[in-house]
Order: structure tokens, then C-alpha cells, then sequence
């Protein structure tokens, strides 16, 4: 594996590396390597890990049903009630404005928006790769017809144009994936689109092509591997931003819907009560900090530890 | 000069339509019932019938289509269901506020992010470089309407020194402008950091130093005045992004801009007001974009369009 990526990259360096590493050295034992002495990006890391256990095991976790209100959920007069009253201190983190335990829905949330995220940044991911190859692999009026619709896509920013195509869709889970994964892929799509311009250019890509092989085989068979690197730091990267995605458009009351507990949507309910029950605003928002922030630390990592031209 | 002005206008026009189009398309599919939307809840089966046919909703989807497109090249988008006013109009009469908060959002994240990314680069690995660092990692990573709604939370009402929202005075404009504006600085100090380390270790900056002139001279007519070329250009570019922050800041604050209106028409299903605001945003964008491009123009003499 990684005799094979690196021999067509840099011979040199090669060498190079292969005088200080153990011949069984993989290129993915070199990341790992590299991403270990990067301290930020092992924390993210860390954090990540949580924020998909959590998401995994929200049922265990939770200590309530995340959308059954509770009678002494509410005080008398209908408020939320915070967790530092003794009478209702089974609420760790207080109670919403519907009586339902906060903490339990920031758990469920957890799911919502790594749900979201991961799956949007998939077929961002997805459509990026192939918009991407394609622009840059067949040149001529297919690689400029693609990449002008991709320049006017980008022009767009990503959140105008989703809250123009959720306008006027009834919002659910699904839409919001195909909603943010149709407008995040434009990114994608451009480095790819510069890193198959210069990988078209190769020795190995001409070998494949004196061989008979096809365009599709030159592509999925010889270029795609290369890409791999990209599509893993776009892949965490995005979620970053396809996470607050989520959270924007929920707030703006045109995400996830109610009851299923989404962080935004709990800040979009919980805004009417910011005064007598700021932590209804407070920890959501949190959560989606400490979310968008780990995957940014991960993501950076991550980009320099695959950077073939690092020597470490 | 203007050939090459007209040509990207040209170019850009596809995505104005594109983008209404494919919006029109969705309303036109929605199942609620614009016509009885029009004519309130109480109106009968025909009062319905005849406004529908009068608005041409009984029409098929192309005829409706082109006859919006005509219609909006005559400046007329339709009449809003909930505001009872025309679409344009509604959008003119907030277009004001929005601006006034893009400029003021724009001028923070431009006056925190320049002067903190090139102390933190001119003291690289100071505590004060640390420090921003750390800062512009958790800018960016807060979503802006939380940081909006903490900000009103502690500083209009724990300490009410700041109004509770709206907009009117320029003591209403200081929250939301820096709350519009704190991801923005973030990543413009990250920027201005990166670019002013690249231009210290020029060749040129050593000359300066050598030949003697003062650390005030260098680090101002050398070091800052070449590293501040790229953040210029971005902030072109950064315009359309920071309208989309525009709509969560303008939710929070009850700020009464373009935002505010396009989210009040989501959720009136306000579909003329919708259209007209997607639409007002894409010709935003694509104009923005143009003028991006001729101030690099301005700005690098190198660069020439044909």
C-alpha cells in the first residue's frame, strides 16, 4: 500500500523515509504516527469518539424518555425548573419549557446532529469526488460546462441556499441530509478538481492509458486512491460545518422538527424562556460548540498527518 | 473593461434563475393552498376559487413560471399574503437594516481580526498568541445565535447595558454587530496571523531592518502594509457568506432586515414574499461577487480583465 502511493509520488523521499521506518511500516501506522504527537487533533479525536458513544448509546445513557414531559417538570406557573432546586434535582441540567429532562435531550441530540452531519457530509463527499474528477480529468467543454455550475453553485453560501430550498420543503431528518449535502459538496468538488488536474499529468496515469485502460478504470482504478486523503479530511471537516448547518436551520425553526430533540431546534424553543431559564440556551449550545469544534481540531490533524510531503 | 463587466453578469444569471426556479418549483408542489392562504380561513369555496384563478394559480407550472420571471423583469414579485403590501416593497423597506448590520458586522471582524492575527504573528508563541489562538477556535466553532442570544442573556438583561433588541440607534446596532461579526474576526485574525508570518521573513523585511530604519517603520510600511493585501481581497468574497449569518443574528435580536422578513415568510408560508427574498438574495450575491472582482482590479494593478 504504501510502496505503491509513495513510489509514484516522491521516489525520493521514499527512500528517505524507508531508511528510518521498519520495512512493516504502513502509511496508515505513519498517520497514526504523526497524529499521535499532534495534541489538539488527539483531543478532538477524543472527543469525537465520545460524541459518537454517546449517540450510540443515547438509550442507556439518557436518564429519561427525551420527549415525555414531566408533571414536576414545570413549576406552577409553567416554567422550566433548573436543576440547582432540591425538589428537582433529578433534572441534572434542569428542565425545557415542556417539562422534559434537558440533559436526556442533548443526549438524543447528539444523535440527531452526528446523524445528519455524517450522512449530508457523505453525499457532499460523494458528489464533490465525482463532479471533482470529472471537471478535472476530461478537459475541454464537460471539465468547463461542470466546473462553471460548480464556481456558481459556490457563490451561493451554503446557508442562503439551504434555507431557499427548506423554505418551501416540509422540513424532516432526510430532507435536511439531502438539503445540506446538495449545497456542501461545491468545496469538495473544487480540491478534488485541482488535485486530478495535476494527477491526469502523471507518469502512472499515462502508463494506464498506453495500456487500453478506460476512462472510468483510469479514474476509479489509478486516481480515486489518491484522493482518498482529501475525502478523509473534507470527510471530518465537513461534518463541522454541515453540523452547525443543522443546528442554523433548526434554529431557524426549519430543521428537525419537534419532538425529536435537535441542539438547534432546543435553542429555538428555549429562546422564549432565555431569561428565567438561560441553561435551556446555554448547554445546547454547548454541545454543538464542543461538536463543531472537535471535528475542526480532528479534521486539521488529520490534514497534516496525510500531507505526503511532511517528513515526519 | 465593461465587455468583461457584462460577460460575468451574463454568466452569473443562470444561478439567479436557477435558484427560482427550482424554488418555484417546490412552492408550486407545496400542498398548502396559496390561494386560500390569500383569502383567509372564513372566505368561501368560490371567493377561493375566483382569487385562485384571478392570481393564475389554476395555470400550469411553465405559464406560471414565465409569467413570474416577466413580471419580476417589470419589478413587480407579487403581493405578500401576510403583510398585505407588495413583495418589493416589503424587502426595500428592510433592506436598510440589513445593510447597516453587514457594514457594522463587516468593520468588527475587520477591526478585532486585523490588529489581534498581527500582534499574535509579530509575538508569535507570546501568551497573547496563544490566547487568540484559542479564541479563534471557539469563535468559529459557536454557533452565531448562540452567542447572540448569551450576549443578550448577560448584557441587556443581567446587566442591562444594551437594549433587548430591535433596532433604531446605534446602542441596538453594538450586540448584533459583534455577535454577526465574532466568527468572522476569528478567522480573519487566523488569516491576517499566517500572512503577516509570511511576509517577516521576507528578504525584503531584512533589508529594512538592516538598513536601520526604525521597528515602527518596518512593522508598519513593511510587514503590515503587504500582509494586509490578502484579507483585503477576502472581504470581498466574505460578503455573501456573512449574509447567511445576517439571517441567524437579525432571528435573534428582532433585528427588522431582509433576514428577519425571509424567516417571518418561511413560517407565515408567505410564498410571493419567499420567492422575492430568494430572489433579492441571489441577485445580491451575483452583484457582490462582480464587484469583488473589479476591486482586485483596484487594489492589484497586475491584475487585468478583458
Amino acid at each position: 500500500m504504501r510502496t505503491h502511493i509513495d513510489a509514484s509520488e516522491q521516489p525520493i523521499r521514499v527512500l528517505e523515509d524507508a531508511d528510518r521506518l521498519p520495512e512493516h511500516q504502513s502509511q496508515l501506522a505513519l498517520v497514526w504516527r504523526r497524529l499521535k504527537r499532534d495534541r489538539l487533533a488527539l483531543l478532538g479525536a477524543v472527543i469525537v469518539a465520545l460524541l459518537v458513544l454517546v449517540a450510540i448509546f443515547a438509550d442507556v445513557l439518557a436518564p429519561y424518555d427525551p420527549t415525555v414531559p414531566f408533571d414536576d417538570g414545570l413549576t406552577l406557573q409553567g416554567m422550566p425548573v433548573p436543576s440547582t432546586l432540591p425538589e428537582s434535582s433529578q433534572f441534572i441540567l434542569g428542565s425545557d419549557s415542556s417539562g422534559r429532562d434537558l440533559l436526556s435531550r442533548i443526549i438524543f441530540g447528539a444523535r440527531v446532529s452526528l446523524t445528519v452531519g455524517v450522512l449530508a457530509n457523505g453525499l457532499a463527499v460523494t458528489i464533490g469526488l465525482v463532479i471533482g474528477s470529472i471537471g478535472g480529468y476530461f478537459r475541454g467543454w464537460v471539465g468547463a460546462l461542470v466546473m462553471r455550475f460548480t464556481d456558481m453553485m459556490m457563490a451561493f453560501p451554503s446557508l442562503l441556499l439551504a434555507i431557499a430550498l427548506v423554505a418551501v420543503l416540509k422540513p424532516s431528518l432526510w430532507v435536511i441530509v439531502l438539503v445540506i449535502g446538495l449545497v456542501y459538496w461545491t468545496w469538495i468538488a473544487r480540491v478534488v478538481y485541482g488535485e486530478v488536474l495535476s494527477l491526469r499529468e502523471r507518469e502512472f496515469v499515462t502508463a494506464a492509458v498506453c495500456a487500453g485502460a478506460s476512462a472510468g478504470r483510469v479514474l476509479f482504478r489509478h486516481i480515486l486512491p489518491h484522493l482518498i486523503p482529501t475525502a478523509i479530511v473534507w470527510g471530518t471537516l465537513g461534518i463541522a460545518t454541515n453540523v452547525m448547518l443543522e443546528a442554523s436551520l433548526s434554529y431557524l425553526g426549519i430543521g428537525v422538527q419537534p419532538p425529536t430533540p435537535s441542539w438547534g431546534g432546543m435553542i429555538q424553543q428555549g429562546q422564549y424562556y432565555y431569561r428565567s431559564a438561560p441553561w435551556l440556551i446555554l448547554f445546547p449550545g454547548l454541545a454543538i460548540m464542543l461538536t463543531v469544534l472537535s471535528f475542526n481540531l480532528l479534521g486539521d490533524g488529520l490534514r497534516d498527518a496525510l500531507d505526503p510531503y511532511q517528513r515526519r | 473593461m465593461s465587455r468583461y463587466l457584462l460577460r460575468r453578469l451574463v454568466m452569473m444569471l443562470p444561478v439567479v434563475f436557477g435558484i427560482s426556479l427550482i424554488t418555484f418549483l417546490l412552492a408550486y408542489l407545496l400542498p398548502a393552498d396559496p390561494a386560500r392562504m390569500y383569502a383567509g380561513p372564513n372566505a368561501s369555496v368560490e371567493t377561493v376559487n375566483s382569487i385562485r384563478h384571478q392570481l393564475g394559480l389554476d395555470r400550469p407550472f411553465h405559464e406560471q413560471y414565465l409569467r413570474y420571471v416577466w413580471r419580476a423583469f417589470h419589478g413587480d414579485f407579487g403581493y405578500s399574503y401576510h403583510f398585505k403590501m407588495p413583495v418589493w416593497d416589503a424587502i426595500l423597506s428592510r433592506v436598510p437594516y440589513t445593510l447597516e448590520l453587514t457594514f457594522a458586522g463587516i468593520l468588527v471582524e475587520l477591526l478585532v481580526g486585523i490588529p489581534v492575527g498581527s500582534l499574535s504573528a509579530l509575538r508569535q508563541y507570546s501568551w497573547l498568541d496563544r490566547l487568540s489562538t484559542l479564541f479563534a477556535l471557539l469563535a468559529v466553532s459557536a454557533p452565531p445565535f448562540w452567542l447572540g442570544l448569551l450576549a443578550l442573556y448577560f448584557l441587556a438583561f443581567k446587566f442591562p447595558i444594551f437594549p433587548l433588541g430591535g433596532a433604531g440607534s446605534f446602542h441596538h446596532l453594538i450586540l448584533p454587530a459583534l455577535c454577526a461579526g465574532a466568527g468572522g474576526a476569528a478567522w480573519y485574525a487566523r488569516m491576517m496571523r499566517s500572512s503577516t508570518l509570511d511576509v517577516v521573513h521576507t528578504d525584503y523585511v531584512r533589508t529594512a531592518r538592516a538598513k536601520g530604519l526604525r521597528e515602527r517603520v518596518v512593522v508598519y510600511r513593511h510587514i503590515l502594509r503587504n500582509a494586509i493585501m490578502p484579507i483585503v481581497t477576502m472581504t470581498g468574497m466574505d460578503i455573501p457568506w456573512f449574509l447567511g449569518g445576517v439571517v441567524l443574528i437579525e432571528t435573534v435580536f428582532a433585528w427588522p432586515g431582509v433576514g428577519k422578513l425571509a424567516v417571518d415568510a418561511i413560517h407565515n408560508v408567505d410564498i410571493p414574499l419567499i420567492m422575492g427574498t430568494v430572489v433579492f438574495a441571489a441577485i445580491v450575491v451575483v452583484v457582490s461577487s462582480v464587484i469583488t472582482d473589479l476591486t482586485y482590479a483596484m487594489i492589484d494593478p497586475r491584475i487585468r480583465y478583458q
